[in-house]
């Protein structure tokens, strides 16, 4: 048995080296800390410089979209919840919009501002999420992520007491949402809002401008704006390469034409662009919130048309995609009359920005890889399905 | 009577020893001092552990442990029972070895690192008159057995048979032999000033009084900048964070010791805590000034508690950089040892050979100012600006 690889198998056509050419082959996963669950980078490490990166995915394959066609178009509501668990209710409202599209219902404006502030707090628990994760990817024993979290668990009773359940939510309906606010949510909310930016300036004085994580993210995976044009990336990596490309702008869908915001753009879409354009987007959802928190007025949550029980949308097919936090999150449904989709898909946005992994890795040492994949920003429950 | 208690544990063992056949008291005497190495050190060790883990949490806005007490009862003294529940645990855990271990060096790996830690201790002044063996070149002894860590080290990447375990040795390999020069040079500094290898002596030309501070090495230019690249070799030689790459949870799992697990875990844990207090012990030693006390007016507090008050407030120290920093990679680790770290130290030499050679005063200051402050800046400025390393602007659009 022999620990380090000879020379390379037929499937990784490597190149000729200058050195004694002694590569090593590490499966890094699918039981690896810093994999964010279970997934395998297949890495060839020169020394420590990848040569070679394949990325293998499904080990927490849950046949999601074909359970999904067997199941009512309201039974897959809550199956939704688990495939970004970290942001429950953005996948709740990209299904519920592409059911509203295809079934034609209208959702009522109370509505649309709930959806619009239980998404943009989904976007800052997120964001805070990932820079934890991220700088605890670079080793630093776990006290940002215990910061992040701190400031999730606000919004995590926020949902509870909105949604009955911290994480699953299973909140929003077709034509509306589940429940209205309870007593209170909202000045709860705005607190929680306020406090942000506090939480924000105190990460970046002690994050953004520290030599190591600046060392260890600037110049390290950049990515060009055509492979990620190319590669149909989206979400804040995306805007890290400096493309301008936010559905929130671009498709204006539920009533984002109302609020006034900017969209973050890198020019150098290296993993440090990709951490400070989190950092900026969560400021300018801070400014959403506000708005949205601010113009929220009295009147019904849910389409009355909307039915809950023996809803059979008419034939068609409808598309339906939202700015997840991780990128452009799509439903594509198809409609054969019947209580279930003929065919129901999933665009998730963490599995195809994890195509360009190798792209990002190649000739990185080994330590970059863990940074470049936390940067991607993936979770395993959409990668996979 | 500051000097009895001062002095306890030297009279008691000369007590001790005075009923005991004068042929077999070197040999006694030698056994009593080992094992109050050994006692001192593994409780320090235990604290230490506790310490560690509750000043984490307390920097990450958590409790740390607060359940393990004393047994059968509910009272829980701060979590104080969890270095011996710990202990327990890594005693009853499983011992696993992997099939392909070469398994009598992945058994030896973890004991021949404890014994060269243990050794280093043998050298290192404790308080007036308590240190084990006063050689003459105790420093030099002190680096020697502290060298053979390494082996040790590549013992366990290498017989685990484990990718993982083998790139943390290769690491753990490179960054301690790039790591020792600087630790070394540093400490060189201190020796040409004594003009002595001996601990003792090194701690006893520390112990005059100057106006209110003492004459502590720290408290000269070329001492500042020698204990600064002392602790932060010693950083690196005990493989803490922000140097903890040979561990690198988050990149190669667990490092050399992947493959270990139990009782021999946690010798690795014990011989890194002890690494850790033994050169955190030089360090003291070297330009704290020893077991001396800061103030002239606080010499009535014992000796032993005076070094033993240093070492913690370092140790902590070293769990603060622990709870704040992210960790460097193999090329910056190497570029800063080499680039950065060794030419300040050999740079420090010449200034402490200046400092040497001036006559005291205000001239002599400003000149070793200068010697630190000069190459610290014109270094630092002239690898930085090659980086380009910078906060960024962004750009918005509506």
């Amino acid at each position: 048995m022999s620990i380090v690889a000879e020379m390379p198998s037929k499937n990784f056509e490597l190149l000729s080296k200058d050195g004694d050419g002694e590569l090593l082959e590490i499966a890094m996963g699918p039981h690896h800390p810093s994999t964010h669950g279970v997934f395998r980078m297949d890495v060839v490490l020169d020394g420590e410089r990848v040569v070679k990166l394949k990325p293998v995915f499904g080990y927490l394959h849950r046949n999601h979209e074909k359970i999904a066609e067997g199941t009512t178009y309201l039974g897959s509501m809550p199956y939704t919840d688990r495939l970004d668990y970290f942001c429950s209710l953005t996948n709740n409202w990209a299904y519920a919009l592409a059911v509203e599209k295809l079934a034609g219902l209208q959702v009522p404006e109370r509505a649309e501002y709930i959806r619009v502030i239980t998404a943009e707090l989904t976007r800052l628990q997120n964001h805070a999420c990932l820079m934890g994760f991220l700088v605890q990817d670079m080793g630093a024993s776990g006290t940002p992520l215990m910061y992040a979290f701190r400031e999730r668990e606000k919004i995590l009773d926020l949902f509870e007491s909105l949604t009955g359940a911290r994480m699953m939510c299973n909140y929003m309906r077709f034509g509306g949402c589940r429940c209205d606010l309870p007593a209170g949510w909202l000045d709860g909310a705005k607190k929680v809002v306020a406090e942000t930016p506090r939480f924000i300036d105190e990460f970046e004085a002690l994050l953004a401008g520290n030599e190591i994580l600046m060392a260890r993210t600037q110049n390290v995976g950049a990515m060009s704006r055509e492979l990620a044009i190319n590669a149909s990336i989206t979400g804040p990596m995306l805007r890290a390469a400096g493309v301008n490309y936010d559905l929130r702008k671009v498709d204006r869908y539920g009533i984002y034409d109302r609020f006034q915001f900017k969209v973050p753009l890198g020019d150098h879409g290296d993993t440090y662009d990709r951490y400070m354009v989190r950092v900026l987007e969560m400021r300018e959802t801070v400014k959403i919130l506000e708005q949205a928190l601010a113009g929220i007025s009295d009147g019904p949550i849910i389409d009355p048309k909307a039915k809950l029980r023996g809803f059979r949308p008419k034939v068609g097919e409808a598309y339906g995609r939202i700015e997840a936090p991780k990128g452009e999150l799509g439903f594509y449904l198809i409609s054969d009359g019947g209580p279930n989709p003929y065919r129901y898909r999933v665009r998730p946005p963490s599995l195809i920005n994890l195509t360009v992994l190798e792209d990002l890795c190649l000739g990185q040492l080994v330590a970059d890889v863990v940074v470049i994949l936390g940067s991607v920003d993936i979770v395993l429950g959409e990668v996979d399905r | 009577m500051s000097d009895t208690f001062d002095q306890i544990f030297v009279s008691l063992k000369h007590w001790l020893l005075g009923y005991l056949p004068v042929w077999s008291q070197p040999v006694i005497s030698c056994l009593l001092s080992i094992a109050v190495i050994i006692v001192a050190f593994a409780t320090l060790f235990a604290i230490t552990t506790w310490l560690e883990r509750k000043g984490l949490a307390r920097i990450q806005n958590r409790y740390g442990p607060n359940r393990a007490g004393i047994p059968l009862t509910n009272i829980s003294l701060f979590g104080l029972g969890q270095p011996a529940a710990d202990g327990i645990k890594a005693l009853t855990k499983e011992d696993i070895v992997p099939f392909a271990a070469d398994k009598l060096v992945h058994f030896f790996a973890p004991v021949v690192l404890v014994i060269p830690v243990l050794l280093s201790y043998a050298v290192l002044p404790i308080g007036r008159n308590m240190v084990a063996v006063d050689m003459d070149a105790g420093l030099l002894f002190f680096f020697a057995v502290g060298a053979a860590t390494e082996l040790s080290v590549f013992m366990a990447g290498w017989s685990s048979r484990n990718k993982y375990a083998l790139l943390g040795a290769m690491r753990a390999i490179a960054q301690m032999v790039s790591y020792e020069i600087p630790l070394i040079l540093s400490s060189v500094s201190v020796i040409m000033m004594v003009g002595s290898l001996s601990t003792v002596k090194i701690v006893e030309a520390q112990s005059t009084y100057h106006g209110l501070l003492p004459d502590w090495f720290v408290f000269t230019p070329w001492g500042f900048a020698g204990f600064i690249l002392f602790m932060i070799s010693a950083l690196a030689e005990s493989n803490r964070s922000p140097f903890d790459l040979p561990e690198g949870e988050s990149e190669i799992v667990a490092g050399y010791f992947i493959e270990y697990s139990g009782f021999k875990f946690a010798l690795f844990f014990l011989a890194e805590y002890l690494g850790m207090f033994a050169i955190s012990g030089l360090g003291i030693t070297l330009f704290l000034g020893g077991w001396h006390a800061p103030f002239a007016w606080l010499t009535w507090i014992p000796s032993w508690a005076w070094f033993f008050i240093k070492l913690v407030t370092l140790v902590l120290i070293l769990i603060w950089i622990r709870g704040t920093v992210p960790r460097l990679r193999m090329d910056q680790l190497m570029n800063f040892a080499w680039k950065f770290m060794l030419p300040m130290a050999l740079l420090n030499l010449v200034g402490v050979a200046i400092w040497h050679f001036m006559t005291p005063g205000l001239p002599r200051w400003l000149v070793g100012f200068a010697l630190v402050v000069g190459p610290y800046l014109l270094l630092g400025r002239g690898l930085m600006a090659g980086k380009n390393l910078a906060k960024r602007t962004y750009r918005f659009a509506e």
